[in-house]
């Protein structure tokens, strides 16, 4: 088991650098001047100059690359040319808002799509199990923005229970929360529908597996049999997609946020690309992939608990 | 006890089921034998009332005065792993791998409200004791044990809780003969211990004459016959069962090889694993082939037998030319045969797998499958040229050459194995592989494959290298026989000899755990013919 963490996680810090170099190579080695790029096309040949000095231009591309990461490692991740506020502090005022956006859209998606996907595959070929189906393609097929819109219209508008965006601050939890719950459920939905369907397949090949009708000869019933036997054999896919998930709601969520006026990562990282912010622009890709990588590794973490075979490697 | 009567079933339509009546008395032993798809398995489904879906069902099946089939699903379940235990075939896939023994034992109790948490694994670990596991502890995971310790689990789960009846669905067909020697013993100790009845299924009519004091045949869905072991044995009085007990002792005739020069031979030849992880370090490596030598000759049929994990799979992939030996060298026609060698050089020599329909893609026409080895060669037939070649070899293994554009679905089982023959004899090959060739095949079908090998032999002048765990077939089939354990040739010599007066004590454990038919019944069939 030991063996086993390190090496994921040796593997998961190569991955690390290996981004690292190419986002670094993408944004300040492909052709142009990244200063002349932000300035634009009427920039004087003077302000480019002194952009280049403020964004640290002059070095050597290794000399820049060891001081891109030593910076970001000591959490210095440079000035917003935009924002003239340290990248830093833009980050972190966002991710308040969209890690728990993220966490709350993915634990509602869990929570619908488990259950919906077993009584999908105990269902069969049965009516539940087709218009579950039916809804979770329709789930698929119809893009979030517009569920947000209908949910605003519907319970913002006219009922009234929720406002139709902004974000109050984490200075009142309990109505910070509340302005995320649609943005959430938004969130969710697509993403239970694509879940539920992997849990579905996932749940009905474990069913067909030998040890499910070794324990109905036990005398387990069918649904004894998929509670005991059958989910946590049939969860390692399903994690696998939760683990996916999890890093496209941190950063794939700028139109619910900008449909929700919610300021999170999505919004910022928009905003740096069409104000040519390229170290807001870097810096968050950054952020991101450190993200994503840290979930594949506790994924990882999750095979390891689901099943035992994985534990003695 | 059990009292099965006119037991019709049929699953969407299709008859499976035809009027089966038969009667197990407690402690008695009843063996059910057929081929496959006659409808063993589905019978003994019937009386856990655990058939698929789309299952239309009649007759009774009474055990005492309760008739299972009358029963709701919520009563069945009080029966199921209570009054009636069942094992299956495939002891590898039969544990939820994700969950530890003495959980799946314990289980049984727990699910029939038997015991408490602290006592279901008391009595689970008797009962692991009792079933010869007492060395592996309760929180181990099916992974960590072998195929025949897993099959001991799974009879600890089935008889946890003394059931009067225990369904045995083929419980050693997947197993080594060493350990379906033991698993047989075990499960006719406990039956003995217990004064429980065993239905034993099987397609093993060897391992039916052993064990059970009464058997049933099955074919189509009828039981044809049923008796006493030894009477039936004895009068094989439907047609159907001579010919099964026939096909079983079959001998296809060989002609006497014209042994020449070798045509494979192998000097030395090792072929070494990395050991297990120990930490960050490894351990010894693994001898998977220790030292191997053995020559093939031209037109000869040498056989190679051992259990799993004795290295002949090993073995096969380095003779074959898949893997790099550690050391020593193996030859082909006196050239020398690597992962890099010539494509031309593999044309030479072509091998038959366990099953084929594994090996088929299934979206090629059979005459795409067996023209394939043709990128072999530098300069393969084309056009008319092919199609010929496609015909003929389809000719040879006895498949008409309009078959060529059919599908592989649409064969049987042997008529698939027949066309991984053609596949294999298409580049004119000097050598045959047949690893575990007829080991998935029913028996009669396996007879007629082991006639047609004998025959192809004898028609193109080929030699076989024939890999089992079947001693009857490897006896039948082979000239000369290399005994493999751990890695190692302990034994080799002429076949009958090796069969008849077995030196090495590993080769005579080996013949002593093959279930065998009563010695006459070879006999009277050769008397038949």
């Amino acid at each position: 088991m030991t063996r086993y963490l390190l090496v994921r996680a040796l593997s998961l810090s190569l991955s690390l650098i290996v981004a690292s170099v190419v986002i670094f190579a993408v944004i300040e080695v492909i052709p142009g001047d990244p200063a002349a790029f932000m300035l634009g096309l009427n920039a004087t040949d003077e302000s480019i100059a002194n952009l280049r000095a403020e964004l640290g231009l002059g070095g050597s591309l290794t000399e820049r690359y060891a001081n891109w990461i030593t910076g970001m490692l000591r959490g210095d991740f440079g000035t917003s040319y935009t924002y003239r506020v340290p990248v830093a502090e833009l980050i972190l005022d966002r991710i308040w808002v969209s890690l728990p956006l993220a966490i709350f859209a993915l634990i509602l998606s869990t929570l619908i799509a488990i259950p919906v996907g077993v009584i999908a595959a105990a269902t069969r070929g049965g009516a539940g199990d087709f218009s579950i189906m039916g809804a979770t393609q329709l789930g698929i097929a119809v893009p979030n923005f517009w569920f947000a819109m209908l949910l605003v219209l519907l319970f913002a508008v006219t009922l009234q229970w929720f406002s139709a965006g902004g974000f109050p601050g984490w200075d009142n939890p309990a109505a910070a929360l509340k302005a995320l719950t649609l943005p959430a459920i938004a969130l969710a939905l697509p993403q239970a529908s694509i879940l539920a369907r992997v849990m579905r397949s996932a749940l009905i090949e474990t069913l067909d597996q030998d040890y499910i009708r070794t324990a109905r000869a036990k005398g387990l019933s069918r649904s004894q049999a998929i509670r005991r036997h059958a989910l946590k054999n049939a969860l390692i896919p399903v994690l696998t997609i939760i683990g996916l998930q999890f890093s496209f709601l941190l950063a794939g969520a700028i139109i619910i946020e900008n449909v929700f006026f919610l300021p999170g990562l999505g919004r910022l990282i928009f905003q740096g690309i069409t104000q040519r912010d390229l170290v807001v622009v870097e810096s968050v890709t950054m952020l991101l992939v450190f993200a994503v990588i840290v979930v594949t590794f506790l994924v990882d973490i999750a095979y390891a608990i689901v099943d035992p075979r994985l534990r003695r490697r | 006890m059990i009292e099965i009567e006119h037991l019709t079933l049929g699953i969407r339509g299709t008859p499976i089921l035809d009027d089966v009546s038969l009667r197990i008395e407690q402690g008695e032993i009843f063996g059910l034998v057929g081929e496959s798809g006659s409808g063993k398995s589905m019978t003994a489904l019937s009386v856990m009332g655990l058939l698929p879906r789309g299952a239309t069902i009649s007759g009774a099946a009474r055990l005492d005065d309760v008739d299972l089939l009358a029963l709701r699903e919520h009563d069945l379940r009080r029966i199921r792993g209570n009054d009636i235990g069942m094992i299956f075939q495939e002891p590898m896939t039969a544990l939820n791998p994700v969950q530890t023994i003495g959980d799946q034992v314990a289980e049984t109790l727990l699910i029939h409200d038997a015991a408490d948490r602290v006592e279901a694994r008391r009595i689970a670990r008797d009962r692991l004791d009792r079933v010869g596991l007492s060395h592996i502890g309760l929180d181990r995971y099916p992974h960590e044990l072998s195929g025949g310790q897993r099959q001991r689990v799974c009879i600890a789960a089935a008889i946890a809780l003394h059931p009067r009846l225990l369904i045995a669905d083929e419980p050693t067909t997947a197993l080594d003969v060493t350990t379906q020697a033991q698993i047989l013993d075990l499960l006719k100790g406990i039956v003995a211990e217990e004064n429980m009845a065993l239905l034993l299924i099987t397609h093993d009519l060897a391992v039916v004459s052993d064990m059970a004091d009464r058997i049933a045949v099955m074919q189509n869905g009828m039981i044809v016959e049923q008796g006493d072991t030894a009477q039936v044995l004895r009068d094989q009085v439907h047609p159907y069962t001579s010919a099964l007990f026939a096909a079983s002792a079959h001998q296809p005739d060989r002609t006497e090889p014209t042994r020449s020069n070798a045509i494979l031979s192998l000097r030395d030849v090792h072929r070494h694993y990395p050991g297990p992880r120990q930490g960050f370090a490894r351990g010894e490596p693994v001898r998977a082939v220790d030292g191997v030598s053995f020559e093939l000759q031209r037109g000869e049929s040498l056989g190679l037998v051992g259990e799993s994990g004795c290295g002949k799979s090993t073995l096969t992939r380095a003779i074959l030319g898949l893997d790099p030996v550690t050391s020593g060298r193996i030859c082909l026609n006196g050239a020398e045969i690597s992962p890099a060698m010539p494509r031309a050089r593999r044309a030479q020599m072509q091998v038959v797998f366990q099953d084929p329909y594994g090996s088929f893609n299934p979206r090629w026409r059979v005459d795409r499958i067996i023209a394939e080895p043709y990128f072999l060669l530098d300069a393969p037939p084309r056009g008319i040229d092919r199609d010929d070649a496609i015909a003929r070899a389809l000719e040879a293994v006895r498949l008409s050459p309009g078959d060529a554009l059919k599908y592989p679905h649409e064969f049987s089982g042997g008529q698939r194995q027949r066309i991984a023959i053609a596949r294999a004899l298409i580049t004119r090959p000097d050598l045959l592989v047949l690893d575990e060739a007829v080991s998935a095949l029913d028996v009669s079908v396996r007879a007629q494959i082991l006639d047609l090998l004998a025959d192809l032999q004898t028609e193109f002048g080929l030699s076989y290298l024939f890999i089992s765990h079947d001693l009857t077939v490897v006896r039948a089939i082979t000239d000369r026989v290399l005994v493999m354990q751990a890695g190692r040739i302990v034994e080799q010599g002429e076949t009958e000899a090796v069969f008849t007066a077995p030196q090495h004590p590993y080769t005579q454990s080996l013949l002593a755990a093959a279930p065998r038919l009563p010695d006459d019944i070879g006999e009277r069939y050769d008397a038949l013919v």
